[in-house]
This record gives C-alpha cells, structure tokens and sequence, in this order.
C-alpha cells in the first residue's frame, strides 16, 4: 500500500479544507471497500481524510414524516431501526441482503453509495480497465463478464455497480444530500450514478471533495407495500446477479395508483423502469399486464456474450415480485 | 509496543493514537497503513486473530470493537484511537474460557482451528446482536422491531455466513451456536 497522510476532521468544513478536492485525497468512513482498494493498489490515495468523528451517525424523523439518515449510520443499524423496517421493508430487507455482519457493522450509508464496482478487471491491476486506468481498454467486454450490465452500458465500461441499498434507496425517490465546495446539494438517488459513456472512471455526479451528509428517504403514501428480492449464486454473502426493488400503491379498486420498480445488477446504477411504471400506473397489476410492461423496459437491453440470461431472469423476478406486492 | 515496530520509515506518514485491547491501554505510533490485525498480531502478540484473505471475505480476523464484531483486516487502525477492541484472547476471565468458546468445545466446532477465533468472535456478536433484536434475512419481517430474535438453523448460518470453515465444521458450528441461544 502506499503511504499517506491521515487527518482526522471533527466536521465538514475541516473535511473539506484537508481534502481540497484535489485528485490524491480521499474521505474514509468505513473503510470496507476503500481500505481493500488500497491493499490492492486499485487506489492510491496520498491523503486521507478520516471523517468517522463528523456528527452524521443518526436517524432523524421530519415533520413531513420523511427519514433523514445521516451518512455515517451504519447498515445494520439502518437495517434495524423501527421505522425502517416498518414504512419502508425494501430497505432495511436490501442491506440485510449485502454483504456479512461483520461488513455491516463497519459499513456506512455513504459508503455504500460510494463503494466501487466488483469488476475482477477493476481490481486486477495487470488487466487493461478504462474505470482504473482510463484509455487503457475493457477487459470485460470479451472476457469474464457474466455478471456485467445488460443496460446502461458503453463500449468503454460494462461494469454493474454493486450496491443492494442504492436499488432500494431509488425505488424509494430518496435524495441524497451533500456539502461542497458549491455549497449543499440534493440529488436524486435515481440520477446520484453516472452512466459510464466516455468516463466510465467517474461513477457518480459528485464533484471533487463533495461529501455526503445523509439520505433523505420521503414517506411513502399510505398503504404503500415495498420489498426487495435478490437472485445470487449462493443463498448468502455474494453480489446480486439481478435484484429489483419494488413499491406498490393500490385504490380502493385494487388498480395501481403509483408503482415504482428499480433494479440492481443490470446496469452501472440502480436502473428505475420508468417506462413499465408508467405503463402499469392506474391499472390492475395482471400477471399479462405486467409482463408485458417488464418486456417492454428490458426490450432496451445489450446483453452481453455470456450474460443474455440476466433479461428473462429480471422480467421474471420483478413480475415475482410485483404479483407479491398486490393485495391478496 | 516501542515506535517503530510497525512504523514508516517516511515523516508524516505515522500517527499516535492510544486503543484499549482485552482491557488494557496501549499508547501506539504506527504507519497510517497498518490494519487493525496487523497491530494486533504483529505488535502486541496476540496471534489468536488470524489473517485468511485480508480482503474481509472470510472472517478468519473477526474481533469485537467497541462491542461490535467486525474485520480487523479492514479496519486501519490510526482511525480507531480511543477504541475499545476485544480479541479471542480476551473473552475468557482469567483462566476461564467464555461460554461460546466452551460451546465449541462441547460440540468439536472445529477442525484445524485456523477460523475458530474469527467464529467464536463472530458468534459473541451474534449473540449479542440478536438479543438486541438486530434482524438478518433470515428474519420473518413481522417480527417486531427491537424484541430478541430467536437463533434458528437458519438465522445461525446467515449471521455467521460471513465466516468461513474450509474444513466444513459448520454442523457443529451451527449446533453450538444453537445451544448458547
């Protein structure tokens, strides 16, 4: 690993002012992907800045009933805490879905936000990889890839981006909330990950040296039923191959009054199916009707050589978990 | 532990910072590189934490830090000053084991032992995490928020399925777990 300067900030003004923005600094929370990306020389900070001391390590309730997570709260604190698992089971059934104890206990909501592609080519530094080292090509493309995108995808990067809470997080029109340099933002979780295009090494919108500071998680309408629903290799500790992220509404008819459907494990961010939500909203959810929605969104997919069975296996999960959703 | 041992040739590059291991303080100058696993069986001794992958898949390096089981191999220690951390080695009181490590022992949860440290941390955490009413996925979602969830086959092999046995101990494991619940 290389060396580096540590400081450690008591809030996020003295976070700023050591990172600088500058290419060589980092922000160190949990350190669960961060820390590993050094032992390998995937990054190579020569600055690092401890923000694990800044005030963001609750769960606080607004008037309107929205949850505003600060970013240090742990997942398995967040996982755990009453009013998420009561209004809003997707999330907390999401972070439950990732990673060991032993991670969650370590991991933050920024982070996870944050943490960087499993990619084998991103993290093998003998392999070309334009996220790593840009210009240098995509190994992925014709080599391993069946666990890359479907969606969203550029011949630069076919990279998925890993995180389970993100999915939930999108299908729940939660913001994220930031401080930097052009002072506070709000952006949507939805539009918080760049598509790769041509810089497939900028995985999100924050500008250098931005810092999140929580997770604004709206309440949902009442009535409301989530879940999320992950398809791995095995029945525990792995990455998703596909996950969905689903929020029901019904009217008093049973027909949809607002459904919303993210997956995970398709794309370089959360994918929203906006076009099947739009497509299902106001209608009843048939077992036909849904399918037809599902296809319709994933008709935009570009799989792969050796990941076409990620389309049939996310339209099967979401209609899953979408007739699930309904009131019996 | 004398600055140095784990220290950077480079200035700047060190920090000091005081952590509580198994009780007792330790005032540490330390290259800002060094994992928490690496300070404690390179610098105080205590070889009980085993270092598997060092990527925090399997769990061999699990220990309690304030009262929470992580991966020691991801923790960089400079971020810890103040922490409190508890490795195998300081479960038991005095010559007693601790009731987890007696449950494997009663149930040969083990074969050549290498992850059994990391198991019998991992599960002090689990134990204590579902007595607080901590879910995991195996929870049914309707179990209330913050009552004790009861350790089922099930809830055993997900909360320690960061853990890895590659002798395959795991119905032992599983059973001695069991009997602490």
């Amino acid at each position: 690993m290389r060396t580096f300067t540590y400081v450690r900030a008591a809030d996020a003004a003295e976070a700023a002012r050591a990172h600088g923005g500058r290419d060589g600094s980092r922000y160190l929370a949990g350190g669960t992907n961060l820390v590993d990306l050094m032992k390998q020389g995937v990054e190579t900070p020569d600055t690092l800045v401890d923000i694990t001391r800044l005030p963001l390590d609750t769960v606080a309730e607004e008037a309107d009933g929205a949850l505003r997570i600060g970013a240090l709260v742990r997942n398995s604190d967040l996982a755990a805490h009453p009013a998420v698992r009561v209004r809003h089971p997707a999330v907390s059934e999401a972070l439950l879905a990732g990673a060991s104890g032993q991670l969650r206990n370590a991991a933050t909501t920024g982070g996870n936000l944050l943490q960087r592609t499993r990619c084998v080519y991103f993290q093998d530094l003998s392999m070309p990889c334009n996220k790593r080292e840009p210009g240098t090509g995509c190994a992925a493309r014709e080599g391993v890839h069946r666990d890359h995108a479907v969606l969203g995808h550029s011949p630069a990067c076919v990279a998925t981006h890993p995180s389970d809470l993100a999915v939930a997080l999108a299908a729940a029109d939660a913001e994220v909330q930031t401080t930097g340099p052009a002072g506070e933002r709000v952006i949507p979780v939805a539009e918080f990950h760049r598509l790769p295009g041509e810089l497939p090494e900028r995985d999100t919108v924050l500008e250098p040296g931005e810092i999140i500071t929580a997770v604004r998680l709206p309440a949902p309408l009442d009535g409301t039923r989530s879940t999320y629903r992950k398809v791995r290799d095995r029945a525990s500790y792995a990455f998703a191959l596909v996950s969905v992220a689903a929020q029901l509404t019904q009217r008093g008819d049973g027909a949809a009054e607002q459904v919303r459907i993210a997956f995970g494990g398709l794309a370089p961010r959360p994918w929203r199916a906006r076009r099947a939500e739009t497509e299902l909203t106001g209608q009843a959810l048939t077992e036909e009707r849904v399918t037809a929605a599902l296809d319709a969104e994933l008709a935009a997919a570009e799989p792969l050589r050796d990941n076409v069975f990620k389309i049939g296996l996310a339209r099967d999960l979401a209609r899953t978990v979408l007739l699930g959703l309904t009131r019996p | 532990m004398s600055a140095g041992v784990l220290g950077s040739l480079e200035a700047g590059h060190t920090s000091s910072l005081r952590l509580r291991v198994n009780g007792e303080w330790y005032e540490l100058s330390l290259d800002n590189r060094v994992a928490l696993l690496d300070v404690l069986r390179e610098g105080l001794g205590l070889t009980g934490s085993k270092k598997g992958c060092d990527h925090g898949q399997c769990g061999a390096c699990t220990v309690l830090v304030d009262g929470r089981r992580v991966n020691s191999c991801l923790l960089l220690a400079v971020a810890l000053d103040g922490a409190r951390v508890t490795t195998v080695e300081g479960l038991g009181e005095g010559d007693g084991l601790h009731p987890v490590q007696e449950a494997f022992l009663d149930r040969d949860a083990f074969q050549c032992g290498y992850c059994t440290p990391g198991q019998i941390c991992s599960t002090v955490g689990v134990l204590e995490e579902a007595a607080q009413g901590y879910p995991s996925a195996a929870t049914d979602p309707d179990h209330p928020a913050g009552e004790p969830v009861p350790l089922t086959g099930d809830e055993i092999r997900e909360r320690l399925s960061g853990n890895l046995c590659r002798c395959g101990a795991y119905p032992n494991i599983v059973d001695a777990v069991r009997d602490l619940s």
